[in-house]
């Protein structure tokens, strides 16, 4: 059975990022962009935490980086998905890479073309999980029933942003804590006695 | 004589490490796969299930497997890219010796014949014992035992050892004290219905990623999770209590934790009347292990170690997990004993939701020693000196007593005496002590004296570097077997792939050799991998590690069997102590007392800065394989300096300065990280990188009486700004091959989609 559904929700949950980058090296074992991982990790601020957060496509309901294609080269299925950019008709003209509010889209050089994060239809095409979401240590990349993990893990789906003056609805979600969590973290101040 | 035969610069250039960046034939196609082969990462003791691809007898790439109840298709960057060590260019595909010109790739009848002859000269010469063998346990449960038996009863020595010295042996210790037996208590599973997690001394989130989520899972429940550790590791970050304590003191707080829990009178008496022995003389030992002393040993406020009793002592469920951070030290058995009595104190412990256990660290740390290699040990976790265990061995083994040798010493102590001159010969097989024994220099120099050393490796480590023949042995996936995970579950390690050109089977090569020194009869029959499997479960039998009843195709059939297993009716043992029935002959379990003693070498005037050493989520312990993997290196290049802000304003330091950091041993040069989450008192290196790069220049020989483990993880160094001119060019040719690794643009077909 195919895995992208009403069923089946991706949810992305920072908090538990190891930042160990499974997900980036799985995502270029991916049949459809051999060699080019998809997935952005990054490290929010070393110096002062160990804090990293995986960003994949979100799956906008009306995506930006389509709405901003001058060549029409992005589409939405109508199960939700964004693909990457149709290649007879990508220009190349990265309009997508600088629109997108989550900074997902990236065009490969030498290619020419916009790939992105496609959910993998590949693999959910039939009934098997995204590779990031398979492999992840932590399950920071989760893909699994929406039921299921809405009872079960404590931080919240999120699934409607505001980002400057844009507002977006997605079929992924990130998973909020409903308490702050601390991006400043000083091993000095959780010792006994000065240094 | 074992000088090494080129420069270390021509030895890199031939043998590498170099990358392997795609799979072969590159990224351009996806061929279809010849088989899919269902088998285990290599890495790590969680054995975490994976299938691998395989067209025309090469690894081509890897799918998870979700069906696999341990990690359910999870893997960390290091299982995603494993694939890759297969089809390198720097595997060893012939026989090696040395010549006049270095090493030369050898017939392969010509290499066997000087190794036996040579392993005899020796012998002849100086005696039976001056032969040693070093040997590793990212090496199958059959290879293990048979790398036992071989220097046992083939060369005939009894200073045999391994790396597990330098990963387990301080856990082994404490629980043999403890429980009488040497394993995990519980399986995985109950970590997620603890309700209390206590880490210590385990960096889980980079050495055990897969760890994570059960901890998580339990955290979902509502679990509290304590982690204590000298740094703000990526499990810390969210932890409802970190306890970053000063290096070398754990026992200062398990002891100050004991003492609260008594004063509290958070003690689960019944528990501790009915199934220990020795707690009056354990809390007897923490009597003036007050808050405020504890806080003192350890750096850490009182209301932090007074919350960490409240919830640890309160709680109705709960795991306590620790790792190399803990055991690592002089102390390294003691630690771990005083953290069993945490554990016992409050009774929790084989039930469900409530146990203890350490994180094996090596592919096969528990398997490997408890069938093998190990100084002190005969199959199935028996004693060498055990007048009825060896009798149970020599029947098995079809050798009388005499011709069984007594214990050996241990992997550290073999180097010491090669370096004094009292050991000559060396086999080494998958063990690469020029990288991760501690003061590298001095082993470098030991292995320098050697009149002879054959090596046995699939990659030129740098301990094969000093050795007059290398023979290329195999992979993981080149050889079918079993191996034992941290959960004490043995699973079946499924062949991939045939070895290339002359490469053999570790234990072909034992084998053979045994022939060659004339004990073929105690090896004759050993045909397969399974052949060996088969004596080796009569072999464990009645053992505490007991393997009796379980069978290749028992373990595929239930995805893994937990020992003990002493009849093929017993469906294994996943959890240990049920109903407080512990392995001791009583039933009972031990306290320990654990009184404070410090560090073998603590910080001073001349070495203010504490140093301890550890790994990072995408290498494996000395590197050989992970070095060798492009998307790895890419991630992580090359060691650095972690180091807190307040410290490096000290010494005028700044992000990527170069900072020569100096023990008593040796000094290095390397980049500084500035990072809040370390205590500023302490700094960090990742220790899997050789030579000039190698954190063990600093490290101590220092051992724990008990376990003899190297001290890695406390030592005292100064540190100071320097000139980047001073940074080793080694330094500068890892920096060139990350930016080989990540600009190694694939050759993406025309059209995508």
């Amino acid at each position: 059975m195919p895995l992208v559904n009403e069923e089946y929700g991706f949810f992305v949950d920072p908090q538990r990022c190891i930042g160990c980058r499974a997900c980036v090296g799985a995502c270029a074992e991916c049949g459809t962009h051999r060699g080019r991982s998809m997935i952005h990790l990054d490290e929010i601020d070393r110096l002062a935490s160990t804090q990293t957060v995986p960003t994949v496509c979100m799956h906008c309901e009306d995506p930006i980086c389509a709405q901003v294609c001058p060549a029409d080269a992005i589409k939405r299925s109508e199960d939700g998905v964004v693909h990457s950019s149709q290649k007879p008709r990508c220009i190349g003209c990265q309009n997508c890479e600088l629109s997108c509010p989550f900074g997902v889209p990236i065009v490969f050089s030498g290619l020419e073309q916009m790939l992105k994060c496609d959910l993998c239809y590949d693999r959910t095409s039939e009934g098997l999980r995204p590779m990031c979401a398979t492999v992840c240590p932590s399950q920071a990349l989760l893909y699994a029933p929406k039921v299921q993990i809405e009872g079960m893990r404590k931080n919240k789906p999120l699934r409607e942003f505001t980002i400057g003056e844009l507002h977006v609805k997605t079929r992924n979600a990130v998973m909020v804590p409903d308490t702050e969590v601390p991006l400043h973290l000083d091993a000095s101040l959780l010792i006994a006695g000065g240094f | 004589m074992s000088q090494l035969p080129n420069s270390l610069d021509e030895l890199v250039h031939t043998f590498g490490p170099h990358l392997n960046l795609a799979p072969p034939g590159g990224w351009q196609d996806e061929p279809e796969p010849d088989k899919v082969v269902k088998t285990h990462c290599c890495f790590c003791g969680q054995q975490c299930g994976i299938q691998l691809k395989v067209k025309d007898n090469k690894v081509i790439g890897f799918e998870p497997w979700e069906e696999f109840p341990f990690n359910k298709g999870k893997l960390c960057p290091k299982g995603v890219k494993r694939y890759l060590q297969g089809n390198h260019p720097d595997r060893l595909h012939k026989a090696l010796m040395r010549g006049e010109h270095g090493f030369e790739e050898a017939d392969w009848e010509k290499a066997m014949a000087h190794v036996a002859t040579k392993i005899q000269e020796v012998q002849a010469k100086h005696g039976p014992h001056s032969f040693a063998v070093l040997s590793g346990v990212s090496m199958s449960n059959e290879k293990s035992y048979l790398t036992g038996k071989f220097a046992r009863l083939g060369i005939g020595t009894r200073n045999l050892d391994y790396n597990g010295r330098l990963c387990m042996v301080s856990a082994g210790a404490g629980n043999k004290r403890a429980f009488g037996v040497d394993r995990a208590a519980n399986p995985w599973t109950d970590i997620e219905k603890a309700d209390v997690i206590w880490v210590q001394g385990s960096n889980v989130a980079e050495c055990s990623p897969i760890t994570t989520d059960y901890i998580w899972r339990a955290r979902d429940r509502g679990a509290r999770l304590i982690v204590v550790d000298p740094r703000i590791t990526p499990i810390a970050r969210t932890a409802d209590l970190v306890l970053p304590l000063k290096p070398g003191s754990d026992c200062a707080l398990t002891n100050g934790i004991l003492h609260l829990l008594h004063k509290w009178d958070l003690i689960d008496w019944a528990f501790v009347k009915e199934h220990t022995h020795g707690f009056e003389d354990t809390i007897a030992a923490v009597k003036d292990c007050t808050p405020e002393w504890t806080s003192e040993m350890t750096g850490l406020p009182v209301e932090a170690i007074e919350k960490a009793a409240r919830w640890w002592g309160e709680a109705k469920t709960s795991m306590l997990l620790h790792a190399r951070g803990i055991e690592h030290q002089s102390k390294g058995a003691d630690n771990v004993s005083s953290c069993i009595n945490i554990v016992l104190a409050t009774g929790r412990i084989g039930r469900e939701g409530c146990g203890y256990g350490t994180i094996t660290g090596q592919g096969n740390g528990q398997g490997g020693r408890e069938h093998g290699h190990k100084c002190d040990q005969l199959p199935g976790n028996r004693d060498i000196e055990n007048p009825e265990h060896r009798a149970h061995i020599c029947k098995v083994w079809g050798c009388t007593d005499e011709e069984l040798p007594h214990k050996g010493v241990t992997a550290q102590e073999i180097v010491n005496a090669i370096h004094a001159g009292e050991i000559k010969g060396l086999m080494l097989l998958c063990f690469n002590p020029v990288v991760s024994l501690p003061n590298t220099d001095f082993t470098r120099e030991a292995f320098s004296k050697l009149e002879f050393m054959v090596g046995l490796d699939f990659f030129m480590s740098e301990s094969m570097h000093y050795a007059d023949v290398v023979l290329p042995s195999a992979l993981q996936e080149e050889d079918e077997g079993t191996t034992t995970s941290a959960e004490g579950r043995v699973i079946k390690i499924n062949k991939a792939v045939d070895c290339p050109g002359d490469a053999k089977p570790d234990w072909e090569i034992m084998v053979d050799l045994a022939r060659r020194l004339g004990r073929g009869r105690f090896f004759d029959h050993f045909t397969s991998s399974r052949s060996i499997f088969e004596e080796l479960r009569k072999a464990s039998s009645g053992g505490t590690a007991d393997y009796g009843g379980i069978t290749y195709e028992k373990i595929e059939k239930q995805m893994g069997v937990f020992w003990p297993c002493p009849t093929e009716d017993h469906p294994g043992t996943p959890r240990l102590f049920e109903g407080a029935k512990f392995m001791h002959p009583d039933g009972k379990a031990k306290f320990y007392p654990t009184p404070w003693r410090p560090a073998m070498e603590v910080v001073d005037a001349d070495y203010p800065v504490w140093l301890t050493t550890g790994r990072v989520v995408f290498h494996y312990l000395s590197g050989t394989q992970t070095r060798r993997i492009g998307f790895l290196v890419e991630q992580c290049p090359h060691p650095y300096l972690e180091i807190h802000p307040r410290l490096a304003e000290r010494y005028g330091l700044q992000e990527g300065d170069a900072v020569e950091i100096e023990s008593r041993r040796g000094s290095m040069v390397l980049p500084a990280k500035l990072v809040t989450t370390i205590r500023p008192d302490t700094v960090f290196i990742p220790y899997h990188w050789s030579s000039k790069l190698a954190a063990n220049q600093l490290t101590a020989r220092h051992l724990d009486p008990v376990s003899k483990i190297p001290e890695y993880k406390v030592s005292a160094v100064r540190i100071r700004k320097t000139t980047p001119d001073r940074f080793s060019p080694e330094l500068a040719e890892l920096q060139r091959m990350a930016f080989e690794a990540r600009s190694n643009q694939p050759n993406i077909p025309e059209q995508v989609f």
